[in-house]
């Protein structure tokens, strides 16, 4: 296993290295170049501040040159300066990584807690109403937009409960009980097309399962139904589901961008935005290097659970 | 002699053999109760984007500011937003936006990510190897951030929206072209054109390509409602179409401000997302229980 683990964290390097290479790339295909998009909205300019700025911003060397000096100080943990606040890029997604932290794991914890279960009953009731409407309503929920769905919850719950989103995000060291009355909704609004994915994916990995032959033994032997679907066929056909929920976590972090907007909750999501519209490129180089670089290290912990509970990927 | 002739033999057998089974499939198309409830709701759309000049009853961008924020009623039947446009209009018109990235994008999408996929599957190798890697840099962004990147840096606008949509998407092509090329490259009728002195193009479009493409068809088809929602998410943070004109995700984004006195601006638009992305996801599932029968009803 430790083999494995070894190998396959080393092979996400060269991926990794190309992660930075896109994102350093990507701000080079501003129209021009960082300094004159800034100096273009900021009012006039001498020659001397444009190679000020040109210094400032490491475009007076080679593009190699900056490639590796940029990528020196990202190991080093140095993402840049924001433009418009001051602040390293580092701390500002420090400071609101928190909130994205907690809507994806609400979202995902709403996702096995709604997706899971409708699965496993779709599945044992195959080809009935229920499954029917299970797979119908799973491919609705895929259907729906997060923002949409953000949006018409707001809506029911002011309409019906007179309910407003919070407008100050409280953190849960401060005040618990108010942070999770904040985060419900959106967790709730962003998991849904997950729990929808999980759903199917339980549903068609558990009809599988059940048709194994050693399923058909433990029948044979006159192990109870129930017994055959909670001890034999639900450890191998959830196996799957951590491949799915490593991919979904993706979704989750794009989804986060328009959820925070929605329910204008200050995480890392908001924050790309922000950077955005405000052209703080430093910013959205950091931010987006970060969320990638987190997507990547959450699948390489799933690739690894996934061979810790399945020996036969560690040894395929 | 006898060798050539069996090569002949099986290269036009393989032509034969694709033809039958695009025929079998459009034959059981019309059976497959998801695959018709999915082509009547995209027929839908493709009528309303066609005849949205026609059908809508007002022009989706004149302003009427008399009859701004009206609810839905006989003369507005989805209300009015708040400059007094009439919200079916520009739901209708809509769909043409929708449509039209979707299709452009995943036009661009799909062509690009099969012959990237072509190749590294043909060629194998190092080539392989370099546009895997690429690929595989382009999977670890997750899709919606990659797409306000690309977006963000090209600048705002339909046209940057539909390359960024097209950039995010063609990897998912490359993966599911390249497998089934591989297979298709180690098969005898491939080897059998080869040593009748076919060249690489011809062997990968002529013997290859035809024989791969109904996975890249269902891929498509599930990739056309993913493209909607891209492209509704960049409108919706204000990175896609610009105002005025009539998208289903800028529309939304204009009516969050109006949520509790203007409803109607928000939940029209929003369901017609929904419609369209449910039938392009249900036309998707269709074709893949269609192609795959051991993945039927699952």
């Amino acid at each position: 296993m430790l083999r494995y683990a070894l190998l396959r964290t080393l092979s996400i390097l060269p991926t990794l290295l190309g992660v930075t290479l896109a994102v350093f790339l990507l701000i080079r295909l501003i129209p021009g170049t960082i300094v004159d998009q800034m100096i273009g909205t900021e009012g006039s300019y001498s020659e001397e501040t444009v190679r000020a700025l040109r210094a400032f911003f490491g475009l007076d060397v080679p593009i190699h040159i900056q490639y590796g000096r940029w990528l020196s100080s990202v190991v080093r943990g140095d993402l840049g300066t924001s433009w418009r606040t001051g602040i390293p890029v580092l701390q500002m997604i420090r400071s609101q990584f928190t909130v994205t932290a907690e809507l994806t794991l609400g979202a995902m914890l709403v996702a096995c807690a709604f997706g899971i279960p409708l699965g496993i009953l779709s599945a044992r009731r195959e080809n009935t109403i229920l499954d029917h409407v299970a797979r119908v309503v799973s491919l609705f929920s895929l259907s729906i937009p997060v923002f949409w769905q953000a949006t018409m919850l707001i809506l029911a719950l002011s309409l019906w409960f007179q309910w407003a989103p919070a407008v100050a995000f409280v953190s849960p060291w401060t005040d618990l009980r108010a942070n999770l009355a904040i985060m419900a909704l959106p967790s709730l609004a962003l998991g849904t097309a997950v729990a929808a994915v999980f759903m199917r994916m339980t549903r068609s990995s558990l009809l599988e399962v059940m048709r194994e032959h050693y399923i058909r033994t433990a029948r044979a032997k006159g192990v109870s139904e129930r017994a055959i679907v909670w001890v034999h066929a639900m450890r191998n056909s959830l196996i799957p589901l951590i491949t799915v929920a490593g991919v979904q976590m993706g979704y989750l972090l794009g989804g986060a961008i328009v959820t925070e907007e929605v329910f204008t909750l200050p995480g890392v999501g908001r924050l790309i935005l922000w950077a955005v519209f405000q052209r703080d490129y430093p910013l959205v180089q950091g931010t987006i290097l970060f969320i990638s670089v987190l997507f990547m290290l959450v699948n390489l912990i799933v690739d690894l659970a996934y061979a810790l509970i399945d020996p036969r990927i560690r040894y395929g | 002699m006898r060798s050539l002739t069996l090569g002949f033999g099986m290269a036009d057998r393989t032509a034969d053999t694709t033809a039958c089974r695009w025929s079998s499939i459009l034959r059981a198309a019309p059976k497959n109760r998801l695959v018709l409830c999915g082509a009547a709701v995209v027929l839908l759309l493709v009528v309303l984007a066609i005849c949205a000049n026609i059908l809508a009853p007002y022009d989706p961008t004149e302003m009427r500011v008399t009859d701004a924020l009206k609810g839905p009623s006989s003369a507005h039947w989805f209300g009015t937003d708040r400059y007094g446009r009439d919200v079916l209009s520009r739901t209708i018109h809509g769909s043409r936006i929708a449509l039209g990235v979707a299709l452009s994008s995943m036009g661009m999408a799909f062509f690009v990510g099969s012959a990237l996929g072509l190749v590294a599957g043909f060629v194998g190798g190092w080539t392989d190897l370099a546009i895997g890697r690429v690929m595989d840099i382009l999977f670890s962004f997750p899709t919606l951030v990659l797409a306000v990147a690309i977006s963000a840096m090209l600048g705002p606008g339909l046209n940057n929206a539909v390359v960024a949509i097209a950039v995010v998407y063609a990897p998912l092509f490359c993966r599911v072209a390249r497998g089934p090329v591989m297979a298709e490259r180690a098969r005898e009728h491939v080897a059998a054109a080869i040593a009748l002195g076919a060249g690489s193009c011809r062997v990968m479009f002529r013997h290859i390509l035809p024989n791969i493409l109904a996975p890249l068809i269902v891929q498509a088809s599930v990739a056309l409602a993913f493209a909607i929602l891209t492209e509704a998410s960049l409108s919706y943070v204000g990175l896609g179409t610009q105002p005025p004109d009539p998208s289903w995700g800028t529309m939304l984004n204009e009516g969050r401000t109006y949520l509790e006195t203007a409803p109607w601006m928000s939940i029209f638009p929003g369901l017609a997302i929904m419609l369209a992305v449910f039938g392009f996801n249900l036309l998707g599932d269709g074709l893949r229980d269609m192609l795959d029968p051991k993945l039927r009803g699952r």
